[in-house]
């Protein structure tokens, strides 16, 4: 294993098992952008599909939903690198396949 | 910032820190700078460590190339602030302003050899599509980049295609160039730790 897939591994693990605010369901959910209630959900979407249309509206709306800033942070940290994930794996199976290993 | 702590919850230690660079760089500190800082065992420590390894590690990359696959990357996710502040170290990384605007300008008629533009075209269409088949992975191949470059590439993909998010999801506030020029300056001296 090189060692930024070691790096990576050890992040992903930080954010989803480690001690946080949320719980390890949530982040969870937020990772895989999937199973959460709204408005959490949307925000967790937009995160992962285009980030740049996020709004103060949507951040509010989490804190309003009863978010602390410490949970919405966490929430979208994993928001993010799930998405990354994603595409990382995706295109590492792509080589995979092209290399015929 | 859309998160208050993230501007300023962070430990009497951190704060001093902030106060040090404020008064040596003459600058406000970059908001990506306060997003690592906060609550650094949950998410910045791990995650610097692995931006360093994609950036700094060994590859057969130059640092400028992958700083510039981050501004595409940036680029292709709409996020301002990460695509200025990685045009902003390539630029620094090259000594050539032209090589990465020409990039950013136009992939396809920019002065840089196959292998680059091949990759760069790749990450772009990861980043937009959020996927890429193995003929992609073959087209690479065939423009002559090795299997590892190729993977040291998805590296600097993952990292960017995360800090990115978060800036746009925090609403990072885009400075003036000399906070940009000040930034890259330190990440060539110093890199991502």
């Amino acid at each position: 294993m090189t060692d930024v897939t070691r790096a990576r591994e050890a992040l992903v693990t930080r954010i989803l098992e480690g001690d946080g605010r949320a719980s390890p369901a949530q982040r969870r959910a937020a990772f895989a952008r999937e199973g959460l209630d709204e408005p959490l959900q949307t925000l967790v979407r937009k995160v992962a599909e285009h980030a740049h249309r996020v709004t103060d509206a949507d951040v509010a709306a989490a804190r309003a939903a009863g978010l602390s800033e410490d949970q919405v942070f966490e929430l979208v940290v994993c928001a993010a690198v799930g998405q990354a994930s994603r595409q990382y794996d995706a295109a590492l199976a792509a080589l995979r396949a092209a290399e015929g290993t | 910032m859309r998160l208050a702590i993230l501007d300023g919850g962070h430990g009497l230690g951190t704060k001093a820190l902030f106060a040090l660079i404020r008064a040596f760089s003459r600058q406000d500190v970059l908001d990506v700078i306060k997003l690592v800082k906060y609550r650094p065992e949950f998410y910045g420590g791990p995650m610097q460590g692995v931006t360093h390894e994609a950036m700094r590690g060994p590859s057969a990359w130059l640092v400028g190339d992958r700083e510039l696959m981050a501004a595409v990357v940036a680029r292709a996710n709409e996020c301002e602030w990460c695509t200025r502040a990685h045009t902003a170290v390539a630029e620094g990384a090259y000594g050539d302003r032209a090589k990465v605007s020409a990039v950013l300008t136009d992939l396809e008629s920019a002065p840089i050899g196959e292998p680059l533009r091949a990759t760069l075209r790749m990450l772009r269409k990861l980043t937009t599509g959020h996927s890429v088949d193995a003929d992609d992975m073959r087209a690479l191949r065939a423009a002559g980049v090795s299997r590892a470059q190729i993977e040291d590439a998805l590296a600097v993909s993952f990292a960017f295609n995360t800090t990115a998010r978060l800036a746009d999801a925090f609403g990072f506030t885009v400075p003036g160039p000399d906070a940009f020029a000040a930034g890259a300056k330190y990440l060539l001296a110093r890199g991502y730790r």
